[in-house]
């Protein structure tokens, strides 16, 4: 973003105009609890899925093991709220860098496989940490950490939200960004011109573990409660299907796609007994008829008039 | 040395199972690059069907073995035909996602007709226990069933692809579907065939756990679906004995970790060996190094 022009000062205010109209609801109690829960977990989905698709959907590196870092920032931010008392904003930064050093540790040797094999490795170190958070009793071990202070509201919510999503979607635009997309495009065409492709590998492994973490931390501090068998196998699953779904490689894809399946599944919780047998239908029908997502590769533009000089790097 | 050898026990039969399972991983990977994650709720399907073939219709073990293998192998087959065709050209992701919505549509459709509660297979066999060593070590007429149904069904399967024409046909597709193609090979109907075979040994790993563990639920395919996968990739996932190895192998270990007092990180040690074995060798402990091509 090179200064304010029109677009980006309408983008600004719509987004205000947005905060503030949320705010007003929730404090006149027009929007409810259930609503505001389903809000939060939609903000929630949204970090996490923007977070993967920069992974999974610009870098092109396919991993299962997302909720492992969503875990590490949620126990982090419970221990330091609950255990030590330190206030959330140190919180939330501190799971994020946790979760980060995690992508990092695992991401330098595990981003040397390719396609089908690094996903075998990261949903192998996902389920490590699952069953590692299982049997520390610091942390509650099967039973849960139980009595974490709920700091999560709109405020934080949108906010963090806001802030992922413009730095996830500048990086891309960035010399870094193009570099990851080059990954994805040929790994060995990039290599030959002169791309660190392990440094970029592990960089954007390391943005998506951060901001996965920070939405751990959200969660945790939004439902009082964790426990290990949250984070498993499923999650990871359930947060590559909404990148999936909302197209990979397109950052606005994963936002519509996490409002909507976040949607569908709750109005799925009305007929419980089904409600896993007809997600999987339409996960069904999604891939068979729409393979490509929602968005594909491309982004929403309201403004579709006037947009020289913001020509897409993608092709 | 007792305990260990009581553990070697429970871990053949523990890697038996696994090993059967993971066959199936491997053959479908070996032909179509495709993780099949359903592959887990086969065998729940398949030791569902033994239940009900042994608690209803109060059949013996041989022949409700040979049924549900029949009707696993039948179910792999539909699955395929209707979930894998369309998808044969999509992308990875794309086929994985679909695997894994067969699964979780097939889990939980059991649950909703069968209810999510564990169910008590019946004895079936006569169990006999053998005492060795002093009574030391108790060997169960169970396991050594249990591995000679394995190794009976290894060895068809060896010769089913080594030996005969299909066989044949499985290896030209796996080597170079195209080719095949052109060679007069109907891929679709092998690829059907490879599905109906490895099911077939799901099937059979399934009524087996049922004989051995007596309990079954409908859930129960997810664990032994990602540990009998974690077993392929160890051997060398596409390499049918490196599923017999990885299979045995993750058995036998899991039971000794277990002996040795970590049976709560027993999981965690296996994704552990997983991810060490694929940072040195990506292509399992059988497999072959291949060079990337540009």
């Amino acid at each position: 973003m090179k200064g304010f022009n029109k677009k980006s000062i309408i983008a600004i205010a719509a987004l205000i105009a947005a905060y503030i109209i949320g705010q007003v609801l929730i404090s006149n109690g027009i929007i409810d609890s259930y609503i505001q829960l389903n809000m939060i977990i939609i903000g929630i989905n949204i970090i996490l899925a923007v977070s993967l698709n920069l992974i999974t959907g610009f870098t092109g590196q396919f991993t299962l093991g997302h909720a492992a870092f969503m875990a590490i920032g949620a126990y982090v931010s419970a221990i330091f709220t609950a255990k030590l008392g330190q206030p959330f904003i140190v919180a939330i930064i501190a799971a994020g860098i946790a979760a980060a050093v995690a992508g990092i540790i695992i991401g330098i040797p595990t981003l040397r496989l390719k396609g089908d094999y690094l996903a075998i490795a990261t949903l192998g170190f996902g389920e490590i940490v699952r069953i590692l958070a299982l049997n520390i009793d610091y942390i509650g071990g099967a039973i849960g950490f139980n009595d974490i202070p709920q700091y999560t509201n709109w405020t934080w919510l949108f906010v963090i939200t806001v802030i992922t999503v413009l730095l996830i979607s500048n990086f891309i635009k960035s010399y870094h960004g193009r570099a990851c997309i080059s990954i994805r495009e040929n790994e060995i065409a990039a290599e030959a011109m002169g791309i660190n492709t392990t440094y970029y590998k592990v960089l954007a492994f390391a943005i998506g573990a951060f901001f996965a973490g920070i939405a751990g931390a959200l969660y945790a501090n939004y439902f009082y409660f964790i426990k290990p068998d949250s984070f498993g196998f499923m999650k990871s699953i359930d947060i590559l299907v909404i990148v999936v779904f909302g197209g990979m490689g397109s950052i606005t894809g994963s936002i519509v796609g996490a409002i909507v399946l976040s949607v569908i599944s709750s109005f799925l919780q009305s007929i419980p007994d089904l409600r896993m047998v007809i997600y999987a239908v339409i996960l069904f029908l999604i891939m068979v008829y729409k393979p490509t997502g929602l968005m594909g590769k491309s982004e929403f533009k309201i403004f579709k008039k006037g947009v020289k000089g913001n020509v897409s790097s993608k092709g | 040395m007792e305990q260990i050898i009581q553990q070697l026990i429970n871990g053949v039969s523990l890697g038996s199972i696994y090993a059967l399972i993971a066959l199936g991983y491997t053959m479908v990977y070996g032909i179509l690059s495709l993780i099949n994650f359903a592959h887990g709720e086969i065998y729940m399907i398949g030791a569902f069907v033994g239940y009900a073939l042994t608690t209803f219709l109060g059949l013996g073990f041989i022949p409700s073995l040979l049924i549900s293998m029949l009707v696993c192998s039948i179910l792999g087959m539909i699955i395929e035909k209707i979930a894998y065709k369309p998808m044969r050209n999509s992308t990875r992701i794309a086929i994985l996602i679909t695997a894994i919505s067969v699964s979780l549509f097939l889990q939980y459709t059991m649950v909703y007709f069968v209810g999510p509660e564990t169910r008590t297979f019946p004895q079936v066999l006569e169990s006999q226990r053998l005492n060795l060593f002093n009574g030391n070590v108790i060997l169960d007429t169970k396991n050594i069933y249990i591995f000679l149904i394995t190794v009976i069904l290894m060895i068809t399967l060896q010769f089913v692809v080594k030996k005969t024409k299909v066989g044949k046909a499985m290896r030209a597709v796996s080597l170079d579907k195209d080719a095949a193609e052109l060679m007069g090979i109907n891929v679709n109907k092998i690829i059907s065939y490879t599905f109906a075979m490895g099911s077939a040994l799901a099937g059979a790993a399934g009524v087996l756990v049922g004989i051995y563990y007596n309990t079954i639920n409908p859930l129960m395919g997810a664990g032994p679906g990602l540990k009998a996968f974690v077993a392929a990739v160890l051997g060398g996932i596409g390499l049918i004995p490196g599923a017999v190895f990885g299979g045995f192998f993750l058995g036998i270990t899991e039971t000794l970790v277990s002996a040795f007092g970590g049976s709560v990180y027993k999981d965690a040690v296996a994704f552990a060996i997983l991810i060490v074995i694929l940072l040195v060798k990506p292509t399992g402990l059988l497999g072959k190094n291949l060079k990337e091509k540009v």
